[in-house]
């Protein structure tokens, strides 16, 4: 009101004495022409249309920049406008204009098929897709209690780093919170749905669910604290006994119906950990009796399962790197090398997620027997990814290339996890000279002092330990174990009192009962529940990091000693797996084939040692399609670790069990690599 | 200032200026292009020397190009550049600034002091406050699964406001989801913290209580749908069994220490329901067992709460209104009463809000006994004058205690009468039923005659006994529909096999609280805020389609110093609730073993005055009373706090009291 009420007087003013505003105007224009002289007499060099601008003085360069600015908002804002004006189908009219119509979600599908809501269903988020917050903090993480550290928007990773490095890492000795610092994970659905906004993990599945008749009362996100072991989550945030509490909750609310389990990823290996907690006696388990499993639990439907642990967990821990990283570093050589505003990424990177235990509850398990010695490996003989990649995964292409499987000539070694050079890489066994790294001496602290607060222990090394490791050449799944010990002391004491990597000889000796074996699933039994499903859900037909060529950093103290050789590129044939210094297999990007495989291929096939009861098992493998074009998305058909929760077949699978059907009913397996191959190499008492 | 003068200057002149000159570069070239296309080559040369004179032309207009447009853009820019110049100051601020303390918050101090997180906390949110999502809607809402509808930014309240409305009401005559919706509530902390961006209502008392320790797993908040009736939440969202289960977890994971339960509002009632119910054999109750409330529950500290009903709630079944909505009218007349674009904003409101049964649990319980018959009521004498206001906002502090109580007033005001009519009533108007033309806009009062209507009115005056009556007759669907689910009366005889229906439960005279006399009850609330108590009616002077027949005579006013004001009454409260109802159960229904509270738990009443914020910076204040910002009230937490971290009502110091609740609840009659 004020302002309209201002304006209107001005005006009447204006209309009423326009003459005395024109002398006014002619007079204050004159002031003008002069300084515009004054000017002129500046910058004679100028064009002449800018002097003529310049005559008038209103254009001045801010005045311009004011011009630009308020131009650039007034078509955002209108853009803004019509944006929000749009009806909401519109982008999806424009898609299916553009590519025909699209498939309907498979929740619309089904429910005209007339499914509906039947078992309840709970979601277990893996590693990094969770959500966490703050609920208590240092001085310099002011106001943002309860405000998301991970996931969300990662706002604060560029306000302020080093406070958030500081609030996401662990104690190093506990692995539990440091003083003065919680942090907490996000509960409810919001958890996991979006990991940054409009980055969907489980948003997609559901909305589909969701649109069968399911809501917050039979759905359940089982949020955990991603960073912590698996036992310190029920330790510190007895999220264990919620996960009980929710589930015996839901099926009692539910009429008695059966929970279907849907993990993802590290969330496979958690739940694994659950079932066993949840049977196991009071004081370290949930003391839910023998039968707790087979009364609550339908279907675990594993999406993407690292049972047997992920390579890329290795290069991890061993130098904080993974592909990507490999691959930015290839392309930019130096960018991530040099100290970037003194920031050395990698290094804080690698000291934070060191403090995580449970990143390594993703090491490679079941060692050389499952992933291969220095000369042998199941996957061996594998057709390389590549090729199939260019003649763009068609079935047809992979049958030729099944054919031509045996005129492949030189196989990679897969079985070296680690090795240093890729002439070692490459070379026969017996002509690798290796000397033992364990007993090298750890040298002087020959950075401590001079790398200000970026404290990683390889500092604790000394150079004898670093060309020691380096001399070793090549490690299996095996030595790994030994190489982290020697790296990584403390992080590997930690892990260590929870976790275990070994296959076991004889289930029943009591030290199993422990929980460090609980999510290592050569080393424990599943529940005694015949009535249980267990669906291995994966996607196949991407690279997959398998193995590393390394070397040693030629650069200055403060850094990693080790990096991926990116140079290392198989040079003649195309067709080999070896990029950037990584090895790749047949997987979902993350975890390969073997790993999320093996368990539901073989290992728990019948009825086994790890398998008592005789638990049915189902492989369904999703070939993976990239997206046909931009307006997709990242695709209703994609095999890649997260994207293939947006999965439509995927999806149509799970709807379809948490409706009452059977693996029998959604056609048993489904297979695409040749995981059955593989395990049946794999020399495994069962 | 000379440069803004030159500004708009240049704004409201250059315009005639502009529209010329754009009208001749725009015609000419065009001409030019006809010649060229049309006439052959010799008369080139003359288009050619036209288009030189155009060139000169434009060469001199250049200058001049500094369009209206243009300024606009140029005063947006210097705008939004200023804008973003003061957000980055604002934002380079030191958080502490020099000079202005903020005040220690009571999670801190206490803190200090050595308090830790000892028993498990629920938070049962009220009524409105709860944030409410949709799980699946009509075409008219894609794009908005999983989004709030209700509480966040109400931004589709603007956007698709009919849309909203029919998302948000429920089934007329189940009183739960109308086919093809499902809007739920939305579950965890964040369902009830922030009301709206920076309105808080729990969030406050949440981070103070993070600060001794506190976290997601000794801190639950009891979301559930506060549309539906209370069992309705049980029979569709298992709302009830689900906070059973988790209180028993909380218990069961926090080394067996009892939860600390915190009700706010109709969060109060609603979890004396759950008090019955899950103490209660199965099929419709929890079936806890009757030791259950004394095994979990250590202490109920009751928010603002609405045992007996609030009187608001009868004004709003009645006519949507408010008192809110009642000033508005008199302020400015004609704005609610014209139906802006059509949207007969009041009829949208009270058609939905009549589908919501939660409404009718918090109608005035306990009758005339408890809120007067049409010539005595409990409170007379202790009305709320607008003028002791004033007085108590001078001089600000405890002082007035005393001649609050002094100031009786000579001619009582007849609370008691909660609804009564004004003597005008139009007789001209007898035209039977206009159902027909109203468009879509329906309510139960399109149903009533006009006979009936004005039988209503002639009634004069309805008490909180006869005003059911009342409501039954002008919305007899809602009332079948509620009444199965709550009940307001006092019961004679609690052995009555009939109290063990769940409708009873919600009434506080109408159960017994369970045996647990370890439990202790407390009654926190504000006062010193004037409160609706009753209602002077009119009949609207209504043409066709102004549904409601209906509306609070706004210009009632009593003389200075009475507590009448544009049409309501007001006495001692909390804004919402008034003293009487939030306090009679905790000084005097449970006080000791009566037959409502059999065990003898304990009871402490703890009253915190209002105190308005002293600036604006204080935001709402942190010591206010009113019903919602006193879970601010730094005195409030402070006591939360400490009971959550071990203490006893005895310890925190037994009763603290302002109002005269003592002495009202005497002068009720009531067999205890």
């Amino acid at each position: 009101m004020p302002l309209v009420r201002r304006k209107k007087p001005a005006e009447a003013e204006k209309n009423s004495g326009s003459d005395s505003g024109n002398r006014n105007e002619k007079s204050e224009e004159g002031e003008e022409e002069e300084n515009g002289k004054k000017r002129r007499l500046h910058k004679k060099n100028e064009k002449s249309k800018a002097k003529k601008a310049k005559e008038k003085g209103k254009w001045s360069c801010v005045d311009s920049c004011c011009w630009l600015i308020g131009c650039i908002c007034t078509i955002w804002w209108l853009l803004l406008f019509l944006y929000n004006a749009m009806p909401a189908s519109f982008p999806q009219y424009v898609t299916e204009a553009i590519t025909g119509p699209l498939p309907d979600p498979p929740g619309v599908k089904l429910r005209k098929e007339g499914l509906t809501a039947k078992h309840p269903v709970v979601f277990v988020p893996g590693i990094v897709t969770g959500g966490l917050e703050l609920w208590e903090g240092h001085p310099c993480a002011d106001g943002l209690f309860r405000k998301r550290l991970w996931g969300g928007t990662f706002g604060e990773v560029y306000k302020r780093p080093l406070c958030w490095v500081e609030h996401m890492s662990l104690d190093n000795e506990t692995g539990l919170d440091p003083p003065g610092i919680r942090v907490r994970p996000v509960t409810g659905l919001v958890a996991a749905d979006y990991f940054a906004p409009g980055y969907f993990v489980w948003a997609v599945l559901i909305a589909n669910l969701a649109r069968i008749g399911y809501e917050e009362k039979n759905m359940y996100m089982a949020a955990y604290d991603w960073r912590i072991s698996f036992q310190n989550t029920e330790v510190r945030d007895q999220t264990l006994s919620q996960i009980k509490s929710k589930i015996e909750l839901m099926v009692a609310t539910g009429g008695g119906k059966k929970a279907v389990i849907v993990p993802h990823s590290m969330g496979v290996l958690y739940f694994l950990h659950f079932m066993k907690w949840v049977e196991a006696p009071a004081p370290m388990g949930g003391g839910g009796g023998p039968d707790w499993c087979s009364k609550h639990i339908k279907a675990v439907m594993n999406i993407g399962g690292p049972f047997l642990g992920v390579p890329k967990a290795v290069a991890g821990l061993f130098s904080a790197e993974a592909k990507d990283v490999a691959a930015a570093r290839a392309i930019a050589p130096g960018f991530l090398d040099n100290d970037m505003f003194r920031r050395q990424t990698l290094q804080h990177v690698m000291k934070m997620s060191r403090t995580w235990d449970s990143t390594m509850s993703m090491i490679p398990k079941g060692g050389e027997t499952i992933w291969g010695d220095l000369d042998w490996s199941p996957e061996e003989g594998h057709v390389p990814i590549k090729r199939r990649q260019i003649n763009n995964g068609t079935k047809l292409a992979r049958q030729d290339e099944t054919g031509s499987l045996g005129s492949q000539l030189k196989s990679a070694y897969f079985g070296r996890i680690i090795s240093f050079g890729k002439d070692v890489a490459e070379a026969k066994s017996s002509e690798i000279g290796r000397t033992d790294f364990r007993d090298a001496i750890k040298g002087r602290n020959f950075a401590n002092n001079t790398c200000r607060d970026v404290w990683t222990e390889y500092h604790d090394m000394g150079i004898e330990g670093i060309r020691a490791v380096a001399e070793h050449k090549v490690y299996t799944a095996g030595s790994v174990l030994d190489l982290l010990q020697f790296v990584a002391p403390k992080m590997m004491a930690r892990g260590s009192a929870h976790f275990s990597y070994g296959i076991a000889e004889n289930l029943d000796d009591p030290k199993y009962k422990h929980y460090k074996y609980w999510s290592n699933p050569l080393e424990t039994r599943l529940p005694n529940a015949p009535g249980m499903e267990i669906f291995s859900m994966y996607g196949v037909g991407i690279p997959t990091e398998r193995a590393y060529v390394y070397e040693l950093s030629s650069s200055a103290e403060c850094y990693i000693p080790f990096q991926i050789d990116t140079s290392a590129d198989s040079r003649e044939d195309e067709e080999s797996c070896l990029k950037d210094g990584v090895y790749t297999v047949e997987g979902d990007e993350t975890v390969p084939a073997l790993s999320a495989g093996f368990m539901c291929a073989k290992g728990w096939r019948g009825k086994t040692r790890f398998n008592p009861s005789g638990i049915r098992t189902y492989i369904r493998e999703y070939d993976h399609s990239p997206p046909a074009n931009l307006l997709e998305g990242r695709g209703t058909q994609s095999g890649a670790h997260v994207d293939i929760m947006g999965n439509f077949a995927l999806i149509e699978d799970i709807l379809r069990v948490a409706t009452g059907a059977t693996g029998e009913d959604l056609g048993g397996d489904q297979v695409y690599s040749d995981i059955f191959k593989w395990s049946e190499k794999i020399n495994l008492h069962l | 200032m000379a440069s803004i003068l030159r500004f708009r200057k240049l704004c409201y002149v250059e315009p005639v200026k502009c529209s010329s000159l754009g009208f001749q570069s725009y015609v000419t070239p065009k001409v030019g292009k006809k010649d060229d296309g049309i006439v052959p080559k010799v008369k080139t040369v003359v288009v050619e020397k036209k288009r030189e004179q155009q060139k000169k032309k434009k060469k001199k207009r250049q200058p001049k190009e500094w369009r209206c447009i243009d300024y606009c853009c140029w005063m947006i820019g210097y705008m939004c550049t200023t804008w973003w110049l003061l957000l980055f100051l604002y934002h380079c601020l030191p958080a502490t600034w020099p000079g202005f303390q903020v005040p220690e918050s009571p999670g801190t101090r206490l803190k200090r002091e050595g308090l830790t997180a000892l028993h498990p906390v629920v938070l049962v949110p009220g009524i409105v406050t709860g944030g409410l999502e949709l799980w699946e809607g009509r075409p008219c809402s894609e794009g908005l699964f999983r989004k709030r509808l209700w509480a966040g930014s109400f931004s589709e309240i603007f956007k698709r406001p009919l849309c909203w409305l029919e998302h948000l009401s429920l089934n007329n005559e189940t009183g739960l989801d109308p086919p093809g919706i499902r809007v739920r509530a939305v579950p965890g902390l964040v369902s009830a913290d922030y009301f709206a961006p920076g309105y808080f209502v729990w969030a406050v008392l949440i981070e103070n209580l993070a600060k001794v320790g506190y976290e997601g797993k000794n801190l639950h908040m009891a979301a559930y749908d506060w549309r539906l009736s209370f069992q309705n939440t049980e029979i569709r969202d298992q709302a009830l069994s689900r906070l059973k289960s988790n209180i028993e977890l909380m218990y069961l994971t926090n080394g067996y220490k009892k939860v600390v339960v915190v009700p706010h509002s109709m969060g109060v009632i609603y979890f004396l329901h759950f008090l019955k119910w899950v103490e209660s054999p199965p099929p419709t109750g929890g079936g806890g067992g009757s030791g259950w409330c004394a095994k979990h529950i250590k202490a109920i500290m009751n928010i603002g709460p609405a045992f007996l009903g609030v009187p608001k709630a009868v004004s709003n079944i009645f006519s949507s209104e408010a008192k809110d909505i009642a000033f508005i009218r008199s302020f400015a007349p004609g704005l609610l009463d014209s139906e802006i674009l059509g949207l007969q904003t009041l009829e949208h409101i009270m058609r939905v809000s009549r589908t919501w049964d939660s409404i009718v649990s918090l109608l005035p319980k306990g009758g005339e006994t408890i809120w007067g018959n049409l010539d005595w009521s409990a409170e007379e004498g202790h009305g709320f004058s607008f003028a002791k206001k004033g007085q108590a906002s001078m001089s600000g502090n405890n002082l007035n205690n005393s001649n609050q109580r002094s100031l009786q007033l000579k001619d009582p005001v007849k609370y008691g009468r909660i609804i009564s009519f004004g003597k005008e009533f139009p007789r001209t108007n007898t035209s039977t039923n206009f159902n027909s033309s109203c468009g879509e806009v329906w309510t139960e009062y399109d149903e009533m005659s006009r006979e009936r209507i004005r039988k209503i009115a002639e009634n004069k005056a309805y008490t909180a006994r006869t005003l059911f009556d009342l409501l039954r007759s002008v919305a007899p669907k809602m009332m079948q529909r509620a009444e199965a689910h709550f009940s307001h009366g006092i019961s004679e005889n609690l052995d009555d096999p009939k109290y063990e229906h769940y409708r009873y439960w919600s009434n506080p005279l109408e159960t017994r609280l369970p045996d647990a006399p370890d439990m202790e009850i407390y009654c926190l609330y504000g006062v010193g805020i004037p409160t609706e108590r009753a209602y002077v009616y009119k009949s609207s002077p209504s043409e066709k389609c102004k549904n409601i027949p209906f509306r609070i005579d706004s210009s009632a006013e009593g003389d200075e110093g009475s507590c009448l004001k544009s049409g309501v009454y007001f006495v001692d409260g909390d804004e919402s609730v008034p003293v009487l109802s939030a306090g009679f159960m905790c000084a005097k229904g449970w006080r000791g073993r009566t037959r409502f509270n059999p065990s003898g738990m304990e009871t402490h009443i703890r009253e915190y005055r209002h105190k308005p914020p002293a600036s604006l910076l204080e935001g709402r204040g942190m010591e206010s009373g009113a019903h919602v910002d006193i879970m601010g009230n730094v005195a409030l937490i402070e006591d939360i706090l400490r009971v959550a971290a071990g203490a006893t009502g005895a310890e925190i110091g037994g009763d603290k009291i302002y109002s005269d609740i003592l002495r009202m609840s005497e002068r009720i009659n009531i067999r205890l």
